[in-house]
């Protein structure tokens, strides 16, 4: 067999946390084996070295200031791959929460009138998923993402497969895992509507759906609808639900 | 020795978050030097404006993903302040016990993926798989077990899930804890190899001494709560926090920097070993005399060694805290009620040092207001101190060794950029 070089794999952040990336580097056990099949030439959390030379582009954080849609764009015309890691990247994620309020007014809540008018490095704009600036080839969704669709995903990419995105709603993942549904503990949450793929993690340790990877596509949304209606909760709290990570999808495009 | 000297370091490389190192030298006189933040700033404050209570822990874990428990931490306590919730014995522990795994899964982070490549002259842990296979397959054991423990009390490390106001939704099994018990029981001959690699590396003999700040806890080395203290002798009431670290905007950051009444000073484990050291526990308290540091210590790339301390305390501690939950016998527990409104404040020693909350919470539960104050964020001034005084004594050095100098400077306080960008504090200097 010919010897192939090793794809040039690159991972790139804006405005985020870093989690996702960090959730790349908890895979202590899977790391080695990974090394051997690409080589990772742009990782600034971990590496020194550099390089503008790569084949797929690892993407986390939201384009939430004007240099960064300069730099997303750069990173899209060398790379051949994009992926767009977690929530911030694909949905805007909690990011989009200050997209409420002008922006204006975001900077001199925080900041102060004199910094908000002059420094430069403050400058804001509305936060939003990488796909309102550059087209994205595939997306991993989560806050943070899944290691196991993580290494799922490189596996079928690095196979020459198509990978598999989940679009089924959380109820399903919430059924495998064995857990009481959260509307029959007397909770409220967004499994029904919102992309599975997360092994229902949330639910499984005592909480609810908090939405993180956004609607499944095509949701079922009337019925939802009903089942909230049902369990007796206002349409007011429904939409604020909503609103922690679906902010930039709801309404006006930001 | 009066040399013209031009470096700029743009992204600095394994730390977390984007900032720039600018240093400019006129015949031996340092002309310009600032530590440019320039991560996009986030804004928090404005995030939180206007949710739930029982929301604000889910969101600001997303301040940061290496330090995702403190965050949580600091919300928790804050919101049960402002609202007068107790949490009971077996909640407190389990939080702990997470924050013990966050402590060990930052600082194991810090050290083998970061800091030893430096040490062991290579870019990043890839080549330190190859050149020392024993070492990067301890760090990544280690990392991998502190990662475990987050995992078994709160879903996963980065932005845990079962830490709830009013207590912890998810009650892990024995079994588990007890085999976590078992490995971190087995954990300290990596920390004993990692002691003695950093014993044995050469740190730069530099020291400038600062007023250190940390939590103190009457029971144990504080990490989870305690009362602010400084080694200047003071204590500084927790509610008075702000009164005594001023926060400020400075143009080529879009982190805040902060002082205190005194003017500089540094947070993290170096403050926290200084101010504490009697509290240790007792493999810590070998681990230290094995290390050869004297304290009061104010050499900076100390910090390193001084987390790896730390990591043979938050071990012998979480073994202790699972000892107590296995003889408490977890069990699921009902939260406690909210039975007030209005401000409270939550303060932790996140892994890189004190970590400040603060929440004015209205009688529907809604969050109204908000202050964060990171411990990044109060490093800053402290870093460009030691930039300032480290340089003069390199200067003689190649250029490329002069950068390598500072960037591994300012790599030793282990900055946490996405988080002192978070932005969310509301004092002004207009």
């Amino acid at each position: 067999m010919e010897s192939q070089e090793k794809p040039r794999v690159a991972f790139f952040s804006f405005t985020c946390c870093e989690g996702c990336q960090l959730m790349v580097l908890s895979c202590e056990k899977e790391l080695p084996e990974i090394l051997k099949h690409i080589k990772i030439v742009n990782f600034r959390e971990a590496m020194t070295e550099k390089s503008d030379d790569y084949d797929i582009a690892f993407v986390e954080g939201s384009i939430s200031r004007r240099d960064e849609i300069r730099k997303i764009k750069k990173i899209r015309k060398q790379a051949k791959v994009v992926v767009a890691l977690g929530a911030c990247s694909s949905t805007g994620g909690l990011n989009c929460l200050k997209n409420r309020y002008q922006m204006e007014e975001v900077k001199e809540a925080v900041y102060g009138k004199k910094a908000a008018a002059h420094y430069k490095l403050i400058d804001t704009i509305p936060a939003r998923p990488i796909d309102d600036v550059v087209e994205v080839d595939y997306y991993l969704h989560g806050c943070p993402i899944s290691k196991k669709e993580f290494l799922s995903f490189l596996t079928a990419l690095l196979m020459g497969k198509n990978p598999d995105i989940v679009n089924h709603p959380v109820c399903v993942d919430c059924k495998m895992a064995g857990n009481i549904c959260v509307f029959e503990k007397g909770g409220h949450c967004l499994g029904p509507v919102s992309r599975g793929g997360c092994d229902a993690i949330c639910v499984t340790y005592g909480t609810w759906c908090w939405g993180c990877r956004g609607p499944v596509d095509n949701p079922n949304i009337d019925s939802h609808r009903e089942t909230l209606e049902r369990y007796g909760l206002t349409a007011e709290a429904v939409i604020s639900r909503f609103a922690l990570y679906g902010q930039c999808r709801q309404g006006k495009k930001c | 020795m009066k040399r013209d000297l031009n470096i700029k370091i743009h992204e600095i490389t394994r730390v977390e978050g984007h900032g720039n190192i600018v240093i400019d030298v006129k015949k031996g006189e340092i002309k310009e030097l600032k530590l440019e933040i320039i991560e996009s700033p986030r804004f928090f404050e404005m995030m939180l404006r206007g949710r739930r209570y029982d929301e604000a822990q889910h969101i600001m874990a997303r301040i940061c993903g290496i330090c995702a428990v403190s965050h949580t931490s600091a919300a928790l306590r804050a919101i049960e302040d402002a609202m007068d919730i107790k949490v009971s014995r077996q909640a407190t522990l389990l939080r702990k016990l997470a924050f013990d795994g966050e402590m060990l899964q930052s600082h194991i982070l810090h050290i083998f993926f970061l800091v030893l490549p430096d040490l062991a002259g290579v870019g990043s842990i890839v080549p330190l798989l190859a050149s020392h296979p024993e070492m990067a397959k301890t760090g990544l054991e280690l990392k991998r077990l502190a990662n475990e423990i987050c995992e078994t009390v709160g879903g996963r490390h980065i932005h845990p899930i079962s830490l709830f106001p009013g207590g912890v939704v998810f009650t892990p099994k024995p079994a588990d804890l007890k085999k976590l018990k078992r490995e971190l029981e087995a954990s300290f001959t990596g920390l004993e190899a990692a002691l003695e690699f950093l014993a044995d590396s050469e740190l730069p003999d530099f020291s400038l001494e600062r007023e250190f700040i940390s939590l103190k806890s009457k029971g144990e080395y504080a990490f989870y709560s305690g009362e602010p203290v400084s080694s200047l002798g003071k204590e500084i009431d927790p509610k008075g926090f702000t009164e005594e670290v001023k926060e400020y905007v400075v143009e080529h950051s879009s982190a805040k920097h902060a002082r205190s009444s005194k003017g500089t000073y540094m947070v993290g484990a170096l403050a926290r070993v200084n101010n504490n050291r009697r509290q240790l526990g007792p493999k810590a308290k070998d681990a230290l005399k094995a290390s050869g540091m004297k304290l009061p210590c104010y050499n900076p790339f100390m910090n390193n060694m001084a987390q790896l301390i730390e990591c043979f305390h938050a071990t012998e501690e979480a073994i202790g805290f699972i000892d107590e939950l296995l003889e408490l016998g977890p069990k699921p527990e009902p939260l406690a009620r909210p039975r007030g409104h209005g401000r409270g404040v939550g303060i932790v020693e996140a892994p890189r040092g004190t970590l400040y909350h603060e929440y004015e919470i209205n009688r529907d539960g809604i969050i109204e207001s908000s202050v964060c104050i990171i411990p990044t964020a109060q490093n800053l001034r402290s870093i460009e101190d030691d930039l300032r005084a480290f340089v003069p004594t390199v200067l003689d050095r190649p250029k490329a060794e002069i950068a390598k100098g500072v960037e591994t400077l300012v790599r030793a306080y282990d900055p946490c950029i996405s988080c002192s960008a978070h932005i969310m504090d509301v004092s002004f200097l207009d």
